[in-house]
């Protein structure tokens, strides 16, 4: 007889991870969105320098439901939103599990812009899940969740809290270290914040500022240092999206990592794709940010080392 | 050949061709950026702890170490000689590199002797060691007005505190992990 204390632990947790997925759901009825589901096994993931699939059987587990969801929104499903796995090869830390969890959102109109403030809309909305008020401790910072929440650009981000450019860190090849030692610990402490405007290689399905096509319309929410959710103004071109594809597969080729051949569907389609925006959120992430917990394992019920 | 995904905490590898031990790790990747692993290693030759960061396509050696069980016969300056138990063959380890665990060796004790391309860098001791107290103040019975514990010099020349009651010239166990006293060894 073993009696399995880790999951005996956990069982406060996962109650409340329940209780705050359902509310989100809530959120999305309230707001007339069509909840959908699309295959967790697809032929073609989306090419992306530093993101990879897991193999199943010649084809990928998702590493997210972006495409066959932007497809479904240009076949005029206009408000959809998917609560579901995904799966990112040998991903793993204190913050990462190979298998995850994620809310995706998309929206026919609007850009990056409304999609914050609806960002901000679920998040206060779903906190009521467990009874937490405007503020919440989390990594011993007391965050404030009164709106309207932090909004700053990568550039102002690296001019703030770096001694090097966002400009001269890419060049060096040091933004990647810059992001993660001396900017994002200094992330939404007070309040949420999003970060936003990143270098344009760095969003390569979204669409690139017109005022300023150096850098993609494209945030990601931080609270407490963690990041949250990666949110962009869509990009619809299929010709500057299949050549971005081409720029990522270069690069994955490169550093030695499998090609994956393009999603040729999901580009003949992209065409009739209104303007839009769509968000990625990990539902982990959040559950810990409200249940104010350190280590990702905490929140779900099984590890990958515990099967 | 190690990659920078099988780093975790407890891995030996080569830096800048010498042996590390990781003791801490921590990974990283920021939204479409690329994998960072972050890590504490220390130097097993000389102790020293850093911080380095690795990449997805950073590559290393494991470092071997090899292990040979080993006794210590004599210290001369600064130079602690072992004898191999196998070979009889004899090897000098020096205090710097033996570190902490010169406060614990004595005559006779049987160690492990790490060795990193065939040269000593440093001993595993065994997790409990009786050593000889030399020197200790006397026990008055009833003085309630001393503390707890007393210092007591023991025949390494280590120097710990010791329970009122250990007297000169009694045996105790020491704790070499904590370098702490453990328990009276009655004889």
């Amino acid at each position: 007889m073993a009696e399995n204390w880790s999951l005996v632990k956990r069982k406060k947790a996962l109650q409340q991870r329940a209780r705050i997925v359902q509310e989100i759901r809530r959120f999305f009825i309230e707001t007339r969105y069509l909840e959908v589901e699309t295959p967790h096994r697809i032929p073609n993931p989306a090419p992306e320098s530093h993101i990879d699939a897991i193999p199943s059987d010649m084809w990928f587990l998702q590493t997210s439901p972006e495409l066959c969801m932007k497809r479904m929104v240009a076949a005029g499903y206009e408000k959809i939103f998917q609560i579901c796995r995904c799966w990112r090869e040998k991903e793993r830390g204190s913050l990462h599990l190979p298998e995850f969890s994620v809310l995706e959102w998309y929206r026919a109109g609007g850009d990056y812009r409304s999609l914050m403030e609806e960002c901000e809309g679920l998040i206060r909305f779903a906190k009521r899940a467990i009874g937490l008020g405007e503020k919440i401790a989390f990594r011993n910072h007391e965050v404030d969740l009164s709106i309207p929440w932090e909004r700053i650009s990568v550039d102002e981000a690296f001019r703030r809290y770096t001694k090097i450019s966002m400009t001269g860190a890419l060049e060096q090849n040091l933004f990647d270290e810059a992001m993660v030692q001396e900017i994002e610990p200094n992330l939404g402490v007070e309040r949420p914040m999003f970060l936003y405007d990143y270098p344009a290689q760095r969003g390569a399905l979204a669409r690139l500022k017109p005022e300023d096509p150096a850098v993609a319309e494209r945030f990601e929410l931080y609270i407490g240092g963690l990041e949250l959710a990666n949110g962009f103004s869509e990009l619809i071109n299929p010709a500057e999206q299949r050549e971005r594809f081409q720029i990522e597969n270069k690069n994955r080729q490169s550093l030695g990592k499998t090609v994956y051949s393009l999603p040729e569907k999901f580009l003949a389609e992209l065409d009739k794709m209104p303007p839009s925006s769509g968000i990625a959120l990990g539902i982990d992430r959040l559950v810990m940010v409200f249940l104010d917990v350190e280590r990702i394992d905490d929140v779900v019920a099984f590890t990958p080392e515990e099967l | 050949m190690y990659t920078a995904s099988d780093l975790r905490k407890g891995l030996k590898v080569i830096i800048d061709n010498e042996p590390y031990i990781v003791t801490a790790f921590e990974f990283s990747k920021p939204g479409k950026g690329q994998a960072l692993y972050r890590t504490k290693l220390r130097n097993m030759i000389t102790g020293l702890t850093i911080d380095r960061t690795f990449r997805e396509g950073d590559s290393f050696e494991p470092a071997s170490l090899e292990e040979r069980a080993m006794q210590y016969l004599y210290k001369e300056g600064d130079q602690y000689h072992f004898m191999d138990n196998e070979s009889y063959e004899q090897i000098v380890i020096s205090e710097e590199s033996l570190g902490d665990a010169k406060n614990f060796v004595i005559e006779n004790l049987n160690v492990e002797v790490l060795l990193f391309r065939e040269s000593a860098i440093g001993v595993e001791l065994p997790n409990f060691v009786n050593l000889r107290v030399i020197k200790t103040e006397p026990w008055v019975r009833g003085d309630t007005s001393k503390a707890d514990f007393k210092p007591a010099t023991l025949e390494s020349g280590y120097v710990l505190r010791v329970p009122p009651f250990i007297e000169e010239g009694e045996l105790i166990t020491v704790d070499t992990r904590t370098g702490e006293f453990s328990k009276r060894v009655k004889e």
